[in-house]
């Protein structure tokens, strides 16, 4: 239990989300089954017991959280370099139930690893997910980190990520969402050291009724920072995507660079996105920018694929294919990448079939 | 044989009348260049012929053999043999000239098995550097580039007739030459019809014209032989526009 209430739409970070839907009490506490692929050198660096970092509980999701979740806890050691990724699947398998997963990544001074999270539940799953990230890099630690929800199409998510970047430390953090009814994720980067580095860089495709809500935060609060941000989406038939995004500058991050980039796909005319970035810039001598589009496939690019005797449908699916290489080729060389890929092409042809 | 009728054509764009009465034949093997000044309505011809959104038949007909072309979509005008070398060609972020080619020769039921050794044969013919094949379709091409994109794909698909619209600009010398002596090689090879829509007679060192038309005011005032390009090239186009 928790004493916070539940948020609702009024609040802005809440706005145009879909909290008024949820009834909370009606879902019990559930369990998710958590599988850990790594080499056996990997293995003994993950554990689910260590001393949890701590963090801001701003509602009553990440109170619940802190309550009840299931927790990886990864800590790589000064100079550790992991080769192969840790891959983590957490699988949801009953209805009417809520699950809370909590990843922490402790990453100390010039260590290196890739972390991938993948989120699965079939599709007559009607239960809600609440997973929670950390991830401390330390002084120039290089952390890769993905986050993949693969969802039934009647699962809701409510996600946090928090990533804390130390002295010239390097943090990408990657989102591919194909699934969920309603999914959401607040992903916030805050850079404390002088010289830290971040890039967010996320693909979201939602189709049939599902929607997907992104809320993110580029917090500069030391100088010399760098921060970059490519979010992409595409809404089809009667989907829905939100993404709101904040940089924020503080007064003592000179020198600081921030980019933000959000572009969606209107693919349906009953589909719809809303895109909103905000700056927040407390100093001067910094160089920032962001760009957000909403709107349907280029017509030009379409009539060019025509011309040379391509069909709509395939034209579309070519232009929207590539609108989505932008991301998926700056995910690390995996092998379930190619897979993405074609389940976002299945998704183009879907009601085609 | 093939032949390509273009029978009183008239277009208009915005509501605005562009085209009011355009009447020309093209077969297999024929180069028809038509010439005229800026806003003649150049450009109009060959984005009505193609079907581009936004430029709208109000009367006419075009007819390729027995097909009538304007009943069909872009993509069938394309698959029926017609194919358009644009003046801007647009860029398609994340689409590969390959992966544009392989799903253009799906729709033709034609095999793109050998597809990647074609590409690279037509590549070196007219000088395209073959890493741009799996780059994305004219993002960061020059304007040579460009043009030499657009010639290889034409060269790729063989089309029975071809509609160039101001291939001429935006590139250097070199690449025109190569483009255009491309153009006239397919006129001989697969018999390729042209019809080349220009202000310059530069590009007919390679491409040699055998009909030359002059569009002023959206209707083809003179039509003649090669011979007319040349006193084009010394009086300009003053005398036809009036």
């Amino acid at each position: 239990m928790s004493t916070i209430a539940l948020p609702t739409v009024d609040e802005e970070i809440w706005r145009y989300s879909r909290i008024g839907e949820l009834d909370l009490d009606s879902f019990k506490l559930g369990k998710l089954s958590t599988k850990i692929d790594a080499s056996s050198a990997a293995k003994q660096i993950v554990s689910s017991t260590t001393n949890v970092v701590p963090r801001d509980v701003t509602d009553i999701f990440e109170d619940l959280n802190v309550r009840h979740a299931q927790l990886t806890a990864i800590s790589i050691a000064k100079n550790q370099v992991v080769a192969e990724p840790i891959v983590i699947t957490h699988s949801l398998h009953e209805s009417g139930v809520v699950a809370y997963s909590r990843l922490v990544v402790e990453a100390d001074e010039n260590s290196e690893v890739t972390i991938v999270e993948r989120f699965v539940s079939s599709a007559d799953i009607n239960s809600l997910i609440v997973p929670v990230v950390d991830v401390r890099a330390a002084q120039s630690a290089r952390v890769t980190y993905i986050a993949i929800n693969e969802l039934g199409s009647a699962t809701w998510q409510i996600g946090y990520q928090q990533a804390v970047g130390q002295r010239d430390s390097m943090m990408k953090l990657f989102t591919v969402a194909l699934g969920g009814d309603y999914a959401r994720m607040r992903a916030e980067v805050r850079l404390e050291g002088q010289g830290a580095n971040s890039q967010q860089v996320a693909l979201y495709f939602a189709d049939e009724n599902q929607m997907h809500d992104f809320r993110t935060l580029q917090d500069h609060a030391a100088p010399r920072t760098h921060s970059s941000l490519l979010f992409k989406g595409a809404v089809k038939d009667t989907a829905k995507s939100v993404y709101t995004g904040l940089i924020r500058i503080r007064e003592n991050a000179t020198k600081s660079e921030a980019f933000q980039t959000n572009r969606n796909l209107t693919l349906s005319n009953g589909a719809w996105a809303e895109s909103v970035p905000n700056l927040e810039i407390e100093t001067n001598d910094v160089k920032c920018s962001h760009a957000s589009t909403v709107g349907p496939i280029d017509e030009e690019q379409r009539f060019y694929l025509e011309s040379r005797g391509i069909q709509p449908e395939i034209a579309e699916r070519l232009v929207v294919l590539g609108f989505f290489d932008e991301v998926l080729n700056r995910l690390p060389v995996l092998p379930f990448i190619a897979g993405l890929r074609e389940r976002v092409s299945t998704k183009l042809l879907g009601a085609k079939l | 044989m093939t032949t390509l009728e273009i029978k009183n054509l008239a277009v208009a764009v915005g509501g605005t009348q562009i085209l009011s009465d355009v009447s020309l034949t093209i077969k297999s093997g024929e180069v028809h260049a038509v010439m005229g000044p800026n806003g003649a309505g150049k450009s109009t011809l060959s984005a009505a012929l193609m079907g581009k959104p936004g430029y709208v038949v109000t009367s006419g007909s075009v007819k390729l053999d027995d097909v009538d072309i304007l009943a069909l979509p872009t993509w069938q005008r394309a698959t029926a043999g017609l194919h358009l070398i644009m003046q801007y060609p647009t860029e398609i972020p994340g689409v590969s000239l390959q992966d544009a080619m392989s799903a253009a020769l799906d729709m033709r039921n034609q095999d793109s098995n050998h597809l990647k050794k074609l590409i690279e044969t037509e590549a070196k013919r007219i000088g395209f550097d073959p890493e741009l094949v799996m780059r994305s379709v004219n993002v960061d091409f020059s304007g040579g580039e460009k043009k030499r994109s657009e010639t290889l794909q034409l060269a790729v698909l063989q089309p029975k007739i071809a509609i160039l619209d101001e291939l001429d600009s935006g590139l250097d010398i070199d690449a025109l030459r190569d483009c255009a002596q491309r153009v006239e090689d397919a006129t001989r090879e697969t018999n390729l019809g042209v019809l080349v829509i220009t202000h310059y007679s530069r590009l007919f060192d390679q491409l040699k014209p055998d009909f030359v038309h002059i569009l002023t005011n959206g209707r083809i005032v003179k039509s003649a032989g090669p011979e007319l390009a040349d006193e084009l090239e010394v009086t300009g186009y003053v005398a036809y526009t009036n």
